[in-house]
């Protein structure tokens, strides 16, 4: 088992024809994802990598039976691509495109209302179930399958912890990156409950930043509800208030959104906060040991 | 982005949003010039930086007459105005607004942002105008009063009449009050604004409401369907390593410390940040190089981290993902040839291609210290720079 995505699923790539797309195409299938087909306006008909491309989303859904998108749209158009993953009733829509004005976010959100398609992303390194299905621009070979689950805000931090956790014999269940927006479609909570009803996830690693207060959301939630571990690691305690910190979302306003303010509600909740990033992998095993959970995590 | 107060009060006007007559001065002569062509008695002149704090750092004056104008500009053009928002260095003022005097009777707030826990725009209003935002939301919290927006319907007149009643706006008022809500909500959207903050709106002696103020902030992400806007930006009002650094895609923050870093990821650029800090250093910049970089991009990169006289040493903290660890590599070994570095240089480099980046540097016959990971290079850039 895993979260969103496993070997089943099937996807479709909007906006495959471009050279981002095209490169990422090619990495995810050698990673074995199914990946069925993509859209390009005025391109359907022919192919790429092996992979029939349609001008419409509702046309390659209907040929191919796809159940998800991974979206790599420029970000004047992106908003648009995802209302068409929602109107095609996708399970699950990927946006990986950075700098989408986030008024056309708000729309969106507003429009996914009782829809049925989940959004992960926008501004986002995308979703990995180790071994079955990488879904993005994650770099494949970091990961090992296993039973930690990781949630972050950031793509490179995911990989930093990832990474970590290989090195040291903990695989992952799945990796989902929900991006630096501050106008998101999956949020922390929405992965961690999905973390809590996984059999195969044992523990959590959420990686948040400064801006916002999903953070906090997201630690009364699991002091309220999660039956597993979760350890965090919170990026930007030395970045200066009123200043965009590369992402859109990572920014101190009106004292609102720092680092230490996430860190101590964290704590209170019950979330051991890694003090760098260098030992956000350190910081889970402790956990790990001390609840006994240790050795089924160990990737043998 | 941000933009000056007149810029944003000629934004508002062409939206219908009520606004003071008044007109920009470069010089004296033209402040003098804009007051005779105003032709009011009372006329305010107004320091033009990206900053608030300006009355209070004697920016702001009421002249009662042509000498006075003149007197307040020719004090006011070339000063440094030192506000809470400026830093201690503060801001030299370059251009002012000249602008009719207005009898006020009070002073509201009204602003309008993204709510990101609703995902939606919210109106927010009070009639402590003339403090800051924050400080009513700490003191008095029950004296704001917040409308979250539908993005289908937008703002409707119902709800800027129950701010407009909330904040105690003189009854046969409202009805300009509630216009003024709708054109600037108006404004927010097809302009994307990320900020419009009206403080203090005003109700005057002869009946009017209006914004005596404006602060209008940008979704820099929605400037490429906003030429007009783009030509308000003032590069007098940036950092010139960050107008630099926009110039390359790269995404550059001036943070005052003597280490600077290079780093792929904006997540991954404030943790290296964060653990220079916490290892004792104090890092002179945050610096996101993006997914993409060449070996182009990481010379400007570097160009641009020692155009800052106060770098004493670079950490360059790489985890190659899709980005490979040889190319990064080549592209310091280039950047560090062509600068010709003179100040230590930490790499860590993690991922794709990892050995053959370290081979690189390695080979290059230049002074590099090889890192193993963050923590290690972090400790090694902060005891070299000591």
């Amino acid at each position: 088992m895993s979260v969103f995505i496993n070997k089943d699923t099937k996807v479709i790539v909007q906006g495959i024809t471009g050279a981002t797309a095209l490169f990422h195409t090619k990495q995810m299938l050698e990673y074995g994802t199914k990946i069925v087909g993509g859209v390009t306006p005025g391109k359907g008909g022919t192919e790429v990598e092996g992979v029939p491309v349609f001008n419409t989303l509702a046309e390659a859904v209907k040929e191919t039976g796809a159940n998800a998108s991974v979206i790599y749209v420029p970000a004047p158009f992106a908003a648009d691509a995802i209302l068409e993953a929602v109107d095609a009733d996708l399970d699950l829509a990927i946006c990986i495109t950075e700098h989408i004005p986030v008024l056309d976010m708000v729309k969106v959100k507003r429009y996914m209302q009782g829809k049925k398609t989940r959004l992960v992303g926008p501004n986002c390194p995308g979703v990995i179930t180790p071994d079955e299905c990488k879904i993005g621009i994650m770099p494949g070979y970091i990961h090992t399958k296993g039973h930690v689950g990781v949630v972050s805000r950031s793509g490179t931090l995911t990989y930093e912890a990832v990474h970590q956790l290989t090195q040291a014999g903990i695989g992952q269940s799945t990796a989902v990156g929900i991006g630096g927006d501050p106008v998101n479609g999956t949020d922390f909570i929405d992965v961690l409950k999905a973390f809590n009803e996984d059999p195969e996830t044992k523990a959590v690693i959420m990686i948040g930043e400064i801006g916002g207060t999903a953070e906090e959301e997201a630690a009364e939630w699991v002091k309220a509800n999660m039956t597993k571990p979760v350890v965090g690691f919170i990026g930007g305690r030395t970045a200066p208030p009123g200043k965009r910190m590369g992402h859109a979302g990572a920014i101190i306003s009106g004292g609102k959104g720092t680092a230490d303010e996430k860190i101590r509600v964290m704590n209170e909740c019950g979330i051991q906060v890694a003090e760098t990033p260098s030992v956000m992998g350190e910081t889970l095993i402790k956990v790990l040991e001390e609840k006994g959970l240790l050795e089924e995590c160990k990737t043998h | 982005m941000n933009i000056h107060e007149y810029q944003g009060k000629e934004v508002l006007r062409s939206y219908g949003v009520a606004v003071p007559n008044g007109k920009v001065a470069f010089s004296v002569e033209e402040a003098v010039e804009a007051a005779k062509e105003l032709g009011t008695a009372v006329n305010v002149v107004k320091a033009q930086i990206h900053a608030g704090g300006r009355g209070k750092a004697g920016g702001v004056k009421v002249a009662k007459n042509l000498d006075e104008v003149r007197t307040y500009a020719e004090e006011i053009l070339g000063k440094v105005l030192v506000t809470h928002q400026t830093g201690p260095e503060g801001k030299e003022v370059k251009r002012l607004l000249i602008e009719e005097g207005c009898d006020i009777k009070k002073e509201y707030y009204i602003g309008l942002v993204l709510d990101r826990a609703t995902s939606q725009v919210v109106l927010m209003a009070s009639e402590e105008g003339g403090t800051e935002i924050e400080e009513v939301a700490e003191a008095t919290p029950e004296k704001i009063f917040k409308e979250y927006i539908d993005p289908v319907t937008g703002l409707s007149p119902y709800q800027a009449r129950r701010v407009a009643f909330n904040i105690n706006i003189p009854k046969e008022l409202v009805g300009q009050a509630v216009k003024f809500m709708m054109s600037l909500y108006t404004a927010f959207v097809e302009k994307d604004c990320s900020i419009a903050e009206i403080n203090p709106l005003v109700v005057t002696g002869d009946g009017k409401v209006m914004a005596l103020d404006a602060k209008l902030n940008f979704d820099s992400n929605a400037l490429y369907r906003h030429k007009d806007i783009l030509e308000y930006r003032d590069l007098d009002e940036e950092d010139e390593k960050e107008i630099e650094a926009s110039k390359y895609d790269l995404s550059y923050i001036s943070l005052g410390g003597n280490i600077g870093c290079m780093v792929n990821g904006a997540g991954l650029a404030m943790a290296t940040m964060d653990i220079i800090k916490h290892y004792g250093g104090d890092p002179a910049n945050f610096l996101d190089v993006g997914g993409g970089a060449t070996a182009e991009k990481v010379t400007e990169a570097f160009k641009i981290i020692l155009s800052d006289e106060n770098v004493k040493g670079i950490f360059v903290n790489i985890f190659g993902g899709i980005m490979k660890c040889d190319v990064i590599a080549t592209g310091v070994v280039e950047a560090a040839k062509q600068v010709s570095l003179s100040v230590p240089l930490v790499v860590r480099l993690e991922g794709t291609n990892v050995d053959a980046g370290k081979e690189i540097l390695n080979q290059s016959g230049l002074d590099i210290v090889s890192a193993d990971s963050m923590a290690d290079g972090a400790q090694k850039i902060v005891s070299l720079v000591k």
